[in-house]
């Protein structure tokens, strides 16, 4: 898989899909060959990965795909039944959670109820070797870091659900930890809220130049805030890589099917010339041109997909390589975007989105109900697919 | 109002909120009742004043609900202050070796699984299934000094101690010992359920972030589950102390006569003396012992959730 080249973006907050300069190329975490099993059940399947200092790592994937499990063997709640966690060269695998340099932000935050503000957020400096004067600078330190200096003597139960989140971000991040575990950190929050946070997360971990590792089920969370990320599926890895790669260049059905949306079609490979490849797709009514994946011959059956913006449309033939005819079915408009739904004429039905550039009445749209159209797409925006 | 237009106006009257209103007010009508009017007969009487009639005492004389002789004698007698003072000295070391012997059950009862914790708690409330008076009985039988627990502990004992210290039996039966003893045993389920009910409300993700933040397993205990489980403790303790210190059956049982509980005295003064206002006047300075330290603890809890701000909090 390509590497994403260092030169790529100077911050993490400006270019959230770049990565930091401050990133080494030795790896920080290194999950070796880890396989959790609750009795018959495998949470985790012989998963490894190694993650860079400074990144904002995630773990993303639906519900009951172990990438909660996997957080929290990084945490210590949970031993492995195989395999070993090091962090920074340094063997994790059999010390207690309060031993590790590791903190763990909750998806419930896990505030303590019966202690204020400034209290949780210095609740972890008590172990520290430091004086009563250092952890009360520390403590205003973290709750200027989070902009939550008026609130320290409030109680949990008196704040509101983002500041609950931030007081949870700063508790977790005042001891320094060498890595910073968030478990669905946006989820509580409401959508708007949970924008404006995610830039506030990446800012933040830009100026402590923490490790963040993310577990999180929302893919446009982890497309925004991750440096990298890897899809899970059933206990395993399915694929890692940085945004880009993962939507553009899925390896898999499963990563292409649960990264956006995507019309998927059943084909067979006629020809390969070079790096294009042709191949037959009865559900589209023709050969499709597509750019080859390595390893195909003549008569293989394969996946195509191709996602709805990748797909134009217009009235009249265009001389793109691949163009099929069909009628439009149905048609969202969504402001910025419409999707349209086009009958094919195998009786197929595929989704199209395309944006609305151009601000036009509803009379002269691309395309109305039951309009015939040309769909086209570019041969590189098809994907193949072996499984 | 003509009687026609009656029941249809009632019946929206009670529709409305009628039945709402009744439902609330079913439980103070009770207390009324059952409990306060009673307990008004009570503070009446002890300011009345005995006398050889039936009912044995009046409120003649020149002072009516003026005598305050029998509050008066609660303090120059000696048998009344020592009474309080055994009863409540009983009661309070029951409550904490209930406390000690509950807490960790209960604490066990949550971390169990699921299956287990609903046989444990079974387990917990099965001896309500049978006779309190039963189980006195029982624990006398036990105590006796040739019952096979006594023999038992004797061997025990003098395996351990020189033998000129040996014993031929334990003298249990008719002590102190056999007051707390039995009174531990019959209120114990009484700390267990509210301390268990407590316990299990709590987020255990609270214990993992205390972890996560360097606590080891018992500065857990002590940092969040202890403070967040008080007031689990305040309400079995509660439970536990108010019916033991005015417990009647087990001193009488098993306790010893030379030690007055202040139930007994309640009873010997009603049954015995047929002193009905002394033995209101003792009921009712009882129950201010009791009541004033659990009214200030209501005001304490009522304060302390109070929210400050408006528009915090979800």
């Amino acid at each position: 898989m390509p590497e994403p080249s260092p030169a790529a973006g100077a911050t993490v907050a400006q270019f959230p899909r770049g990565v930091a300069p401050a990133v080494k190329e030795t790896p920080f975490i290194r999950i070796d060959g880890v396989t959790k099993r609750f009795g018959s059940f495998t949470a985790v399947s012989s998963v490894s990965l190694e993650i860079r200092k400074g990144e904002i790592f995630s773990l993303l994937g639906g519900s009951g795909c172990g990438k909660t499990t996997l957080l929290r063997m990084l945490a210590g709640f949970e031993d492995p039944t195989e395999g070993r966690i090091f962090i920074d060269g340094q063997d994790m695998t059999d010390l207690p959670p309060y031993e590790r340099p590791v903190n763990m932000m909750f998806q419930s935050y896990a505030l303590f109820p019966h202690m204020t503000v400034e209290r949780n957020v210095a609740y972890g400096l008590k172990h520290a070797d430091m004086t009563a004067s250092q952890r009360a600078d520390r403590v205003r330190e973290m709750l200027a870091l989070v902009q939550l200096s008026d609130l320290g003597q409030r109680k949990p139960h008196q704040i509101s659900g983002g500041q609950r989140q931030r007081v949870a971000l700063a508790r977790a991040l005042a001891k320094q930890p060498k890595v910073l575990l968030l478990d669905e950190p946006l989820a509580a929050l409401d959508k708007k809220l949970r924008e404006a946070t995610q830039f506030e997360l990446m800012d933040i971990q830009d100026r402590t130049g923490t490790t963040f590792i993310v577990v999180t089920h929302d893919q446009e969370e982890a497309m925004t805030l991750s440096s990298r990320l890897a899809v899970m599926d059933k206990g395993r890895i399915m694929q890692i890589g940085n945004a880009t790669e993962v939507y553009e260049y899925p390896n898999s059905k499963f990563v292409a099917g649960f990264i956006g949306s995507i019309n998927f079609f059943d084909a067979t490979v006629r020809d390969i010339k070079g790096d294009m490849a042709r191949v037959d797709v009865p559900e589209l009514g023709g050969p499709v041109d597509a750019r080859a994946i390595p390893g195909l011959v003549p008569g293989q059956p394969i996946t195509l997909a191709i996602r709805p913006e990748k797909l134009s449309l217009s009235r009249t033939r265009t001389d793109a390589a691949n163009a099929f005819p069909g009628t439009v079915r149905e048609l969202a408009y969504f402001g910025k975007d419409s999707l349209y739904r086009i009958l094919m004429p195998s009786g197929r039905i595929l989704s199209v989105n395309s944006v609305n550039a151009r601000r036009v009445g509803e009379n002269e749209r691309v395309a109305d109900w039951e309009d015939a159209v040309w769909l086209s797409f570019d041969p590189a925006a098809a994907i193949l697919l072996k499984d | 109002m003509t009687r026609a237009a009656f029941f249809p106006r009632l019946r929206h009257w009670f529709n409305r909120r009628g039945w709402i209103k009744i439902t609330i007010a079913t439980p103070y009508v009770w207390l009324a009742l059952f409990f306060l009017l009673p307990f008004a007969i009570v503070i009446a009487m002890s300011f009345a004043t005995r006398t050889p009639t039936a009912p044995p005492f009046s409120f003649g004389g020149e002072h009516p609900l003026m005598n305050t002789a029998h509050f008066a004698r609660l303090f120059s007698d000696d048998l009344y202050i020592r009474a309080y003072l055994n009863s409540i000295g009983n009661a309070t070391v029951a409550t904490l070796l209930c406390l000690l012997i509950g807490y960790p059950m209960a604490l066990g009862l949550t971390r169990v699984s699921r299956s287990w914790r609903n046989v444990l708690l079974m387990l917990v409330i099965l001896p309500f299934w049978t006779s309190f008076l039963l189980r006195v009985y029982a624990w006398m039988g036990l105590m006796g000094t040739n019952s096979w627990f006594n023999k038992l502990l004797t061997e025990a004992y003098n395996f351990v101690m020189p033998a000129d210290m040996a014993l031929r039996y334990i003298p249990m039966m008719n002590t102190g010992f056999a007051v707390v003893l039995v009174t531990v045993y019959s209120y114990l389920p009484f700390m267990i359920l509210p301390l268990y009910a407590n316990l299990e409300k709590l987020d255990l993700s609270l214990n993992e972030a205390a972890m996560d933040l360097g606590s080891r397993p018992f500065q857990v205990f002590r940092d969040v589950t202890l403070p967040l489980s008080v007031p689990g403790i305040i309400a079995g303790s509660l439970l536990v102390f108010i019916p033991a210190s005015g417990e009647l059956i087990i001193p009488s049982l098993v306790g010893s006569s030379s030690r007055p509980m202040i139930g007994r005295v309640i009873s010997d003064e009603f049954a015995s003396a047929r002193d009905w206002p002394m033995a209101s006047a003792v009921a009712v300075a009882l129950l201010l012992l009791l009541v004033g330290p659990l009214m200030a603890y209501s005001y304490y809890e009522g304060k302390s959730h109070e929210k400050p701000t408006a528009g915090g909090g979800n």
